[in-house]
């Protein structure tokens, strides 16, 4: 069983469904002993960093990721999610993130020409780094998935697993172990991001 | 690169799609989930629910509807019709919609793109602007394009953006429904003035009309249609092949 948290941001209604329609059974949960009891956990997270940040404390569930992290169990963050998984971000300010992958959450305006809009919104082609990762075992270099984001994972190129060219390479995963992260939305790329889901869930 | 979107667009009434003709392998045409997924399922980019219902109950009955479409289709669903409130925002965000698109209930109360920016971001917002040539300038029209509101239509897309509309969608009337093509001089005036996407609605006939828009204007975002693609005039992986072979970046 996968545990989807929930920690008070962000719908995850399309993610829940995403699982379900390949079969997966996922919990929605944001109690701490179904979260350990899982074999998965999934992060999900929409919104500003800070606020986000600081739900998933007011939750009591940011040691209980990190630890299970560390003993080893399989752990995706999506969007935000893939956010929070860093040291730090600079969205509004400095805030703390799980540290359980190097780098930091910047914004995209820093590293791309003025004329290209922001966000980086819509759907852009993956160009895969380094050796493929399991979670892509589904699918190929160069399948579109569907972004939405102003900050982006920086300082973190020994972990990036997938870039997104637009103006900058922008990452667009990242993967340390056995924590994963994606910045776009699986849960809204079709079916390549099905694929990745599915390819999650057997890891 | 992001890639040009392609998207239809549904109305629905009283939990039904408006206007649709039979494709092969589809049980009901007038099913917002059977045409979504099917839709989806050829390369759509994105779809459009409309609520185009004026009771209570149809309402009731669409968000019903909207939650089946967002657990079978995953990509990205904008949705609009009747939003008049933030609300309304909960009400469709949480059956699944990911963008909301509002018009009318803008104009009347124009903090509320404001307001849902900053609850949902901007990149939830999405202002659709019906526009029509007035004396030479460019008139925002209200009521499904029936009443002018007067507004300059250029100064409330900009004024929209500035409150935190996060993308544009510009509607216009007058070559909505001739299917001689998109209505370039206004898009390109609009292109002009604001730094989101914008999606370019009204007068697509053909697939040259797409290919047209995004080789005129290369900082369009998307092209958006509705009785093309219900007649089956235009297939959708017809017209992707064909913009890729006019070497316009697509999803395939």
């Amino acid at each position: 069983m996968i545990a989807i948290v929930n920690y008070g941001v962000g719908n995850l209604y399309s993610l829940k469904s995403s699982f379900d329609s390949l079969g997966i059974k996922t919990l929605v949960t944001g109690d701490a002993k179904e979260i350990k009891k899982a074999d998965k956990i999934i992060l999900p997270g929409v919104g500003a960093f800070r606020d986000a940040a600081a739900s998933l404390k007011n939750y009591g569930l940011n040691e209980l990721i990190i630890e299970e992290a560390k003993k080893g169990k399989a752990i995706m963050g999506i969007c935000l999610g893939m956010q929070m998984l860093f040291e730090k971000s600079y969205e509004y300010g400095e805030y703390e993130g799980l540290g359980l992958i190097k780098g930091s959450v910047r914004p995209i305006k820093d590293v791309i020409p003025s004329d290209l809009k922001i966000p980086h919104i819509g759907w852009n082609a993956l160009k895969f780094h380094g050796e493929k990762s399991p979670i892509f075992k589904y699918i190929k270099e160069g399948d579109c998935v569907y972004f939405v984001h102003s900050y982006y994972g920086a300082d973190c190129k020994d972990f990036v697993i997938a870039s997104a060219e637009y103006g900058a390479e922008l990452t667009a995963a990242v993967s340390k172990d056995n924590v994963y992260g994606c910045q776009f939305h699986p849960e809204k790329s079709g079916e390549v991001g099905l694929k990745i889901l599915k390819a999650f869930s057997e890891i | 690169m992001i890639t040009k979107r392609i998207i239809p667009c549904l109305d629905v009434k009283d939990g039904r799609v408006v206007k649709g003709v039979n494709f092969k392998g589809l049980s009901d045409v007038s099913s917002p989930v059977e045409l979504g997924k099917y839709y989806s399922d050829c390369g759509a980019d994105e779809l459009v629910f409309y609520d185009i219902t004026a009771s209570f109950e149809g309402r009731k009955l669409f968000t019903d509807i909207l939650k089946e479409v967002a657990s079978k289709i995953f990509i990205p669903l904008t949705v609009g019709g009747g939003i008049n409130t933030v609300d309304d925002f909960d009400r469709v965000l949480n059956c699944g919609a990911d963008k909301v698109s509002v018009n009318s209930g803008a104009i009347r109360n124009p903090s509320l793109i404001e307001e849902a920016a900053k609850k949902y971001g901007n990149q939830c917002v999405v202002l659709s602007v019906d526009v029509k040539r007035v004396d030479g300038s460019f008139k925002v029209f209200a009521k499904g394009g029936r009443e002018n509101t007067g507004l300059d239509a250029l100064e409330w897309i900009k004024q929209g953006v500035e409150m935190g509309a996060g993308e544009i969608v510009v509607n216009s009337i007058d070559t909505d429904g001739v299917k001689k093509g998109f209505d370039i001089e206004m898009l390109r005036e609009v292109l002009n003035i604001v730094n989101v996407p914008v999606i370019a609605s009204g007068g697509a006939g053909g697939i040259s009309d797409f290919v047209t828009l995004f080789k005129t204007l290369p900082t369009i975002d998307a092209g958006l249609a509705a009785s093309i693609f219900h007649f089956g005039e235009v297939a959708i992986p017809d017209l992707k092949k064909e913009l890729k072979n006019n070497d316009i970046i697509v999803r395939l």
